[in-house]
Parts: C-alpha cells; structure tokens; sequence
C-alpha cells in the first residue's frame, strides 16, 4: 500500500528561502516584506532585454523562412509565371537602406549625450519608415496597374503578401520608434540608461526588419 | 504496491507480445514481388522491437520490485556512470541506423527506380468518392485527357477527349485490372483533394495529389480479386470509396484489353463476380 | 557555471482586488492555474468526443436521443452521420495536441513551477504572460465555436483532421461538408493559439536565461527546467512556420490565391474558374501544406512530450530516493530530441508524392532520434536502480510513463523506415503510436506532476487512496485500448474511416474494436474520479506541509502554497544539484539545493559516491 512519505525524520521547514540568500531590498532580514521602502523598482539587465529582442526576431525570421521556401517550392510549378519588380520597390530598398544608416547615426549621439541631434535623426528615421511604407503601397498600384493582382498566381501573391507581411512588422517599428521618440520628447523620467536600451531596442529590430526586406527584394527579384 | 506493479506490467507485457507472437491478426498473406523483402525488412525491426520493448518493461518491472523502500538504509548515491551512457549510446545507435539503412534497400528498389521496359500502364484518376481507371487499349497509347472536358454527369470522369483517335479503344471502369507477373506502371492523378491508393495484400501505398503525376509500379504475382481502399481523409464519403484490384491471367488480361470499349465493362463486370475475394 | 547575480523584477505589489488576483492576474502561479484549468476543460471536450468516436464504431446505427436533440444536423433521429464522424475526429485531435498537451505541460506546470524552481519571483514579462493566456483563451473558445457554425450543411465542425491537408481545408465550401464556416474558424483558431504560445516561448527562455538566483547555475537546475526551456525553444521556431502556413491557407480559402491549390481541379462537378463558388485557381502544391504543417507538426509532438519527460525524471528521482541517474547525459538528450526534431517531419509524408530521395535521409534521422530517447529511458530505469521506491501516486504515474512511453515509442522503429511505411501509413498503427506517447505517456506525465505538486500549489494533499484507483484503472485501461491499435493497423485497418463495414478483410478485427471501445469507456469513466480528487482535496484534502515528499529543489523551501512573490522576500542561494538524495554522511536522506556545504558532510565525505 502507499508509503507514508512525511515524518521520516523531522526537518526543519523553511519559509522564505534556505540558509543565508542575499537580503531583500529593503535590507531586512528573512521574512522581509519586499515591497515596502524599496529603492527603485528593480528591473530585468539590458542583456535580458536584448536577449528578448534576439528570440522575438528568432520567431519572426522563422516565420519568412518557412514564407521563402514556399516561394522557393512553388517558383519550380509549371504555371509560374514571372512578375516584373516594380520600380517603386527599388526605391523603397533605398530608404530602408538609408534609415538604417540614420537611426545607427542617431544612436551614436544619443550615445554621446547629444540627445536633441539624436532627437531629430530618429524623426527622420521615422519619417523614412513612413515613406518605406507609402512606397511599398505604391509599388502595389504599379503591379495593379500591370494587371498583376494579389490573387493572379503564386508568383504575384508573394509579391504582395511579402511586402504586406513585412510591412506590418516594419509598422512595429515604426511603433517602437515612435515610443522611444515621444518619451525622449515628453522627458518622462527616464534615465539615460533606460532610454539607451530602448534605443538599442528598436534599432536592433529595425536592422534586421531592414535586413528581411533585402533578403526578400532580392528573393523576388532574383529567384524567377 | 511495487510487486504488484512489477506483475501488472509484466503481464501486460507477455499479453502484448503473445498477441503479436500469435499472429492471429498480422498482414494479410502477400501478393507482389516485392513483399518478400519488405516482409523481412517488417519481421527484423519487429523483433528487434519486441525484444526492446520486453528488456525495458522487464527492467522497468525488476528494478520496480527489487528497490521498494521496505529494505532500510539509503538508496545508492549514484549520479550515473559515464561509462554506461557511452555504451549503450553506440550500441543503440548502430542498431537503430543500420536497420534505418538496411530498409532503405526495399525503398530504393520501389521508388528510386523507374518501372521496368514493357510494364503495363493504367492511369488512375480519384476523385470524391470513386476511382477511375483509365486503360490505353490495344495500342497502349492514352488518349488525351484535359480538365476542361471533365463532365461527371455525362459519365466523362476523366476528361477523355474523343476527338483524339488514341481515344477510341481506351477504356475507363471504377475497377482495377492487371495482368499477372508482369511489372505494372501505374500513373497517378488525382481530380479534386488528397487520395490514396491501397490494397493491403500488395504491401503497396500511394497518396494521389491533385497537380502531379506520381509514377509507381509494382509486380503482383497471384491471381485474384483485392479490396482496394482510399487511404488519405477526402471528405465524409473517405470511408465508402471502395473498388477492387483484379488480378488475372496473362490470357485473360490481354483478352480483356483486346475488347472495345462498349464490352469492357461488362467483361469487367463478369470477371469481378468470377473471382472471389480472399479468405482469411 | 557559476549562478550569476539577477535582479529581480517584481515591480508590481500584491494584488488585492479579486479580478486583479484570480482573473487578470500577473502571477505566474494563477497564469499557470488559469492554464491548468483550461486544459481540464479542454481534455474534458476532448474525451467525450473520443468517446462518441468509439461508440459510433461500435455501435453504429443507435439512435442517441440526446444527440439528435443537440445535433440535428450531425446526428438526424440521434445516428450520427459520417460528417459528425469526422468533425470529432478533426476536434478532438485539434483540441488535444493543442489545447491540452501544449498548454498544461508547459503553460500550465511551466509557469507555475519554473520561475520557483530558478529562485525567481515571477516571470521576466508578467503582463505578457497574462497576455499568452488570455491569447490562448480567446483561441480555445474560437475553436469551440467551429463545432457550431460550420453553416447549413449536415455537418458538426470542420472536417480534415488535425492535419488539415489542402487541397481540401483549401478549397472551401464546395469541397462538401465541413469545408464552410468551421474550417474558417478552424484555422483562425490555431493562428491565435500560434500567437498566444509564442508569447510564452519568449517569457521562459528570458526568465530561464536571465533571473536564475545565485549559485543557480545551468547544470544545477531540474531537468524539468531544462524540458520546459528546450520545449519553449522549439515553440519558438516552429510555431511561426504554423502561423505562415495557416495564414496561406486563410487566403486560399478567402482571397483566391493558390498557394496549395494547383490548375485543372474538379470539384464536385464544377471545374476550377467557371462559377463563383469555384475561382480559378493555379500552380499551387498540395504537398507545401504537409511540408509547412509537419516542419511545425513534429517540434510540435516533441513540445508536448518533453516537460513530461522532465516531470518523469523529477519524480522518479524524488521517489526512488536517489540522484538522477547520467544528469548530463539527460541534458544532452533533451537538446538531441529538440534539435533533430526539426530534421525529421518528412518522416509523416513517405508517400506523398515527395522525393523519394528525401524520404531516405529522412528515415535514417528519424531513426537516429531513437537514441536520445532510449537513451533517457535507461537513465529513467538506473534512477530506480538502487533506489527505495515510494509508491505514492505521483511516482506510479511516473513509472507508467516510463512503461507506456517505451510502449509507445517503439512502433517508431517502424513507422520511421520509408519501406516499412508502405504498408502501415494512415492505419491504426500510426493513430497507435501516437496515442501510446501523445495521448498517454505525455498526461501521465501531467498526472505524475498534478499528484506531485498539488500539495504545494493548493496547501492539501490529493487523496491517495483514489489517486492509486485512478492509476491502476487508467494504466492497464490505456494499454487495453491502444495496444489493439497496433494489431488493428497490421492488419489494415485506415485512419479516419467512420465505419469499417465496406470492407471484408476487416471484419476479423471486431472483436478487438469492441475491446478497446469498452476499455475507452472504463478509462473515461475513471477520469472523473481523478476530477472530483482535485475538487474534493481543495476543500477537504489532508493539509500539506512546506514539503511532504521531502524533496530537493526551490519550491519546496518556500512556504505552502508559496507567497505572491514565491519567496517572501527573500530569494534563496543554492549551493548544489538538483537532486541530491542519500548523500553518504547528511542526516536526512535528502539535502535540499538551499543547504550549504557546512550543514551536511561529517567525516566520511562521498566515499560511497559513484561517477
């Protein structure tokens, strides 16, 4: 039958941690409340938050991967048809390009302390992943206007549904961005720290958002 | 409480092996050439799993009734020993992947390889819920299918363009006729969703997938009448969609496939209320 | 490694208000509850379902009053129609591998434990922890309401299975019942449970990576730190492709692409392009699907089994009174059934159409991620080795999984070779195989962890005395229902067939489906008696103490059931392994990871210890 499992020999039972751990915030002994009288609110290290930016981007590559080798598997159909790039997304590379360099400049200021220039060079950032997406749209007036629509053929379909499921994400960005902005602008209590973290944040998100538009421009324009 | 375990999993143990040592259920017997080797292929991993699965349960069992904690002191203070884990690593590891390599020699023979020069070729269309079999004729030429010509109310299940003089002596029934010892090529199509070809006896399965065509062949070697099934979900009708692989003599195969079209089917007809199907 | 000095981030107060405590909570311990629950009712749906299945089977043709009046489309005059068929089968698998198996061991137990287990006072990202649940929530009732608004036709919920293979989850209404409204809502379902694990995934590889206490190293955590971490890994990078496929699917369905619907179909009697029902479609591959669905669908099973995995071990070792037997060598394991998991999903689509080629490399892998597997199963029996076994409840569900997971997992030496598969693909050996690790080995993981932490979660122990009738009855109970499986699959019988009565060579097999459909309602029937145990123990349950099993690691210092911030305060030091039982020389048979060094040797140090 079951074997009585409590009460071999007594043990001391331990409340609130084991032998010596380290105090609590307030400084008081085992038991401490921890809430009351602490210093600051305690908070996750940078590398924490960098390392949750790296598993979200993990998750999100991940996910036009499985998108590429479908564009890949499906290009060897006998009813492929090729689809001309329209010019406007050459363009929109460009300034994705270009606001990468903006916002690694803006970064450095920010660095160096001179958080009014770096203000300015993430607003132009911004405004350069707005007029990425108002190309982007527009390239899709230039494929329409060839009579190449979302539902034509897989090929078409992949042309619009890349950009329009980068996009979206690029619009995360663009969120973040405006975040880190408007509590730069508002000054809201923020200590340089958190507000350089932020911005290593959002610049790393934006990269590599700009890195998956390169990978699926050339995808689209090189793998007929 | 552990002995009691120690038996029940024991005994279940001998149930299940002597339900499969019995073989009161198994495969049914086989009918194609390439059964032999895949039936030996099955009886090496089967034993290698039975013996698997007995050793475990059997030490699951024994250390299960040994190490009751009605004997006093403590248990022993092992972390592990890196010894054993390197050997019984390897040791499983060679036997899992040379039995991998060995069954690949089955595979390649049926799928790396193209059907042998003079096997007889029958076009499979499924669709929901029936099978359809287009056979070449005389000239073992197929006439010229196009989806645009599919009309099932007027029975034209295939498209069959009857225009096309290739047409005129093929012939399209819901039933499975091939010829004794002798390679078959079967063309697979499939007309609106997932199906699969299978017939137990034959050791033998394939998915048919609308936009490709899957070549397959195999050789069946006794004559008789098979239950042939769907084997991929197609719809709430997946159950029913029934027909039979004949299989005939030499004479009477070409004597079939020398009738026109309009004699086909009733020939086809007879032959599938001639033969039985087998008894198990 | 030695344990590197965390903040804690434990920013918000206690909460007050009884939203903010048991609804919207940012604890852990309630998220893991809520998630808990869930999958008690999700199981719930899904063995009545299962059981429908089997009296259908059965007992086809009975009229079942109350389903006729519940279901008059699946069931006109209470006989249920193949479509109802079908659709349970497609819900009850959905509803199991998802809603069950990936979300109480891992959301519910998960996040419960892990955070206690590091030394943490919460999870990294407690708002975004709430947000996966309720995520999760919204999920599980999407998919409830695909049972009911599949639409006019005769049907009860979509109809695919769980795999959802296009062309026919693709092609929408006009593919016969089940294709309208319920498949819809299917997949829109599934995109948001995609959405509400990958919120988990991240807060456990943070929490995991980032807030371990001091002296907490990696090698010094329970294993079942390690499943839950390599099982929220592999939610990270498989879920996304899930996500990708379904929304494809989505827009094949709504929008007239053609990602997996290839030119030239005919579709009950209308020809692709030719009426609005049917838009033309062209250049899809069917077979992009399967790839998209199984790169996920194998990661997936591999989600579902691994905590339970760690679960075994924690127990096992908790029971037996002993170390874990090859710590490291199970470390590896769990890494090496991870990373091959993403090599192996061919291994579902033999004949698919495929290269055959591909199936070669894929039949060696899939082989090869046997011997991880046999692996931890040795190291699972040497724990008992030497052991003095405990038989309390927890520790029998421990030893059955180890049984049932044996069971299960050795049809896999044949169903993983490509040649072995032409026989038995899509028959009752397959649905036998995954059933015995799937649907068995994996809960009775989840037993063994309810048996085992209830206590600590509620302040009372779970009445043994049922929990060993639950055991006896459910362990020979799933073996009477899924070994005849196997034999049904030898002989041929197919997969998702809602009547066997077409066929001759079946007819042998009756009196072995009658068997495991009686087997299926005894097992059912006990389930309940480990409901009414949960329910009943709550208010009635013997009280528990810190630590009623005596056992090793964090949560068992901490108080029953622990403070809102797990540690009142104060987080622990650990200063050794995880599992540290019957150290030569400790006065107690067990030397939780809190004690230092100085509290346990006197004079002969570990002369017994074997390496």
């Amino acid at each position: 039958m079951a074997t009585s499992v409590t009460g071999t020999k007594p043990v001391p039972q331990r409340v609130g941690g084991g032998g010596p751990g380290f105090p609590g915030p307030n400084g008081k002994g085992p038991r401490g409340n921890g809430w009351k009288g602490r210093k600051g609110p305690r908070r996750l290290s940078p590398a924490a938050y960098r390392i949750t930016m790296w598993v979200v981007l993990a998750a999100i590559v991940m996910m036009f991967a499985a998108l590429s080798s479908a564009y890949i598997i499906l290009s060897s159909g006998e009813q492929w048809q090729p689809v001309r790039m329209p010019r406007m997304f050459i363009l929109s590379t460009g300034i994705i390009l270009g606001s990468s360099f903006v916002l690694e400049f803006a970064k450095r200021s920010l660095k160096q302390g001179r958080s009014s220039h770096s203000l300015r060079l993430l607003s132009v950032t911004l405004l350069l992943g707005l007029s990425f997406i108002a190309c982007q749209l527009m390239g899709w007036r230039e494929l329409a206007s060839q009579g190449v629509y979302f539902a034509s053929h897989p090929h078409s379909s992949f042309f619009y549904f890349f950009t329009g499921v980068h996009g979206v994400h690029l619009l995360g960005g663009i969120a973040g961005l405006g975040y880190l902005l408007l509590r730069m602008r508002l000054r809201l209590q923020l200590n340089p720290e958190r507000t350089e973290i932020t911005a290593q944040l959002v610049s790393l998100y934006w990269h590599t958002m700009d890195a998956l538009w390169i990978w699926l421009f050339l995808l689209l324009l090189i793998w007929k | 409480m552990g002995r009691a375990l120690a038996v029940i999993i024991w005994i279940i143990t001998i149930a299940s092996v002597v339900l499969f040592l019995s073989k009161k259920w198994w495969f049914p017997p086989a009918i194609s050439d390439h059964a032999p080797a895949l039936d030996r292929q099955f009886m090496i991993t089967i034993i290698i799993v039975g013996i698997t699965f007995t050793a475990a349960q059997i030490g699951l069992g024994w250390m299960v009734w040994k190490y009751r904690d009605t004997v006093s002191g403590r248990a022993t203070y092992s972390h592990g020993s890196n010894r054993l884990e390197v050997i019984w690593t390897i040791v499983t590891a060679v036997v899992f992947v040379t039995l991998a390599v060995m069954g690949q020699s089955v595979w390649a023979s049926l799928r790396l390889n193209e059907a042998p020069a003079g096997a007889y070729q029958v076009g499979v269309l499924a669709q929901q819920f029936q099978w359809n079999f287009h056979y070449p004729g005389q000239d073992n030429v197929f006439g010229r299918t196009d989806p645009t010509l599919i009309d099932d109310s007027a029975l034209n299940f295939i498209g069959l363009d009857e225009t096309d003089p290739n047409s005129r002596d093929d012939a399209v029934t819901a039933a499975l006729a091939i010829p004794v010892n002798r390679p078959v090529e079967l063309r697979l199509r499939a007309k609106d969703v997932i199906h699969s070809f299978w017939v137990p006896p034959l050791r033998f399965k394939q998915d048919l997938v609308p936009g490709m065509e899957i070549k397959v062949h195999f050789t069946a070697n006794q004559v008789g009448k098979y239950e042939l099934a769907c084997a991929e979900l197609c719809g709430q009708l997946h159950f029913k969609m029934k027909s039979y692989m004949l299989v005939l003599p030499t004479e009477e195969h070409q004597a079939l496939t020398a009738l026109p079209q309009e004699q086909f089917l009733t020939r086809m007809q007879e032959l599938l209320a001639k033969y039985q199907l087998p008894q198990y | 490694m030695s344990g590197e000095i965390h903040e804690g981030v434990h920013r918000h107060p206690a909460p007050t208000s009884f939203i903010r405590k048991y609804i919207f909570s940012l604890d852990h311990k309630v998220i893991g509850i809520q998630y808990i629950l869930l999958a008690l009712a999700a199981v719930l749906v899904g063995m009545i379902m299962s059981l429908l299945m089997r009296m259908n089977l059965s007992w086809p043709g009975t009229n079942w009053p109350i389903l006729g009046t519940l279901f008059p489309g699946g069931a006109p005059n209470g006989v249920m129609n193949p479509e109802f068929y079908l659709s349970l089968v497609t819900m009850h698998g959905t509803i199991m591998v998802f809603f069950v198996l990936t979300t109480a061991p891992q959301g519910g137990f998960g996040n419960y434990f892990l955070p206690i287990q590091i030394g943490a006072e919460d999870m990294a990202f407690p708002v975004l922890n709430m947000l996966s649940f309720w995520v999760t929530f919204v999920g599980f009732i999407v998919i409830l309401a695909a049972i009911f608004f599949s639409g006019a036709e005769s049907t009860v919920g979509p109809i695919g299975g769980w795999t959802g293979y296009a062309p026919l989850s693709a092609l929408g209404a006009i593919a016969g019942p089940g294709q309208g409204m319920g498949m819809n809502l299917w997949i829109i379902s599934i995109a948001i449970f995609c959405v509400g694990s990958l919120l988990g995934a991240l807060n456990f590889i943070t929490t995991l990576l980032n807030m371990r206490t001091r002296g907490m190293s990696l090698m010094r955590m329970p294993l079942t730190c390690w499943a839950w971490f390599t099982t929220a890994v592999l939610a990270l990078l498989s879920f996304p492709v899930l996500l990708g496929g379904g929304i494809l699917l989505l827009l094949d369905r709504l929008a007239g692409t053609s990602f997996f619907i290839p030119s030239g179909l005919y579709v009950s009697g209308v020809l692709t392009g030719t009426n609005p029902n049917f838009p033309l479609h062209t250049g899809g591959s069917p077979i992009l699907w399967q790839h998209l669905f199984w790169f996920f669908g194998h990661p997936e099973v591999y989600i579902a089994i691994l905590p339970g995995m760690g679960a075994t071990s924690h127990v096992l070792a908790t029971f037996a009174r002993k170390p874990v037997f090859g710590y490291r060598a199970m470390v590896f394991a769990i890494f090496a059934i991870g990373l091959l998991g993403f090599f192996v999903w061919g291994h579902h689509m033999f004949i698919s159409g495929m290269s055959p080629y591909s199936a070669v490399a894929f039949s060696i892998l899939t082989l090869a991620i046997g011997v991880p597997s046999a692996v931890k199963t040795f190291n699972w029996i040497g724990t008992l080795w030497g052991g003095r076994i405990r038989f309390t409840s927890a520790m029998l569900f421990a030893i059955g999984f180890v049984s049932l997971f044996v069971a299960g997992g050795i049809s896999g030496l044949i169903l993983g070779q490509s040649s072995l598969d032409l026989p038995v693909h899509d028959t009752y050996i397959v649905t036998g195989h995954f059933h015995l690790v799937m649907g068995v080995a994996s809960i009775f993981g989840m037993f063994a962890a309810t048996y085992f932490w209830f206590p600590k979660m509620f302040g009372r122990m779970l009445d043994e005395r049922m929990g060993q009738i639950h055991f006896w009855i459910t362990f020979i109970g799933v073996y009477a229902i899924f070994i005849p499986f196997h034999v049904m699959g030898l002989v041929g019988m197919p997969r998702r067939f809602s009547s066997f009565d077409e066929y001759e060579f079946l007819n042998s097999l009756d009196p072995l489906v009658l068997l495991a459909s009686v087997a299926a309602i005894v097992t059912i029937a006990v389930q309940f008696l480990f409901y009414f145990n949960l329910v009943w123990s709550i208010f009635k349950g013997k009280r528990a103490s810190d630590n009623p099993w005596e056992a090793t690691t964090l949560e068992w210092t901490t108080a029953t059931p622990p403070p809102h911030d797990n540690f009142a305060g104060i987080l622990p030091t650990v200063y050794r392994g995880p599992y540290e039982f019957a150290v030569p020389g400790a006065p107690n048979d067990f030397v939780m990871q809190t004690e230092a060094e100085a509290e346990v040797a006197s004079g002969n140090g570990h002369e017994r210890h074997r390496h």
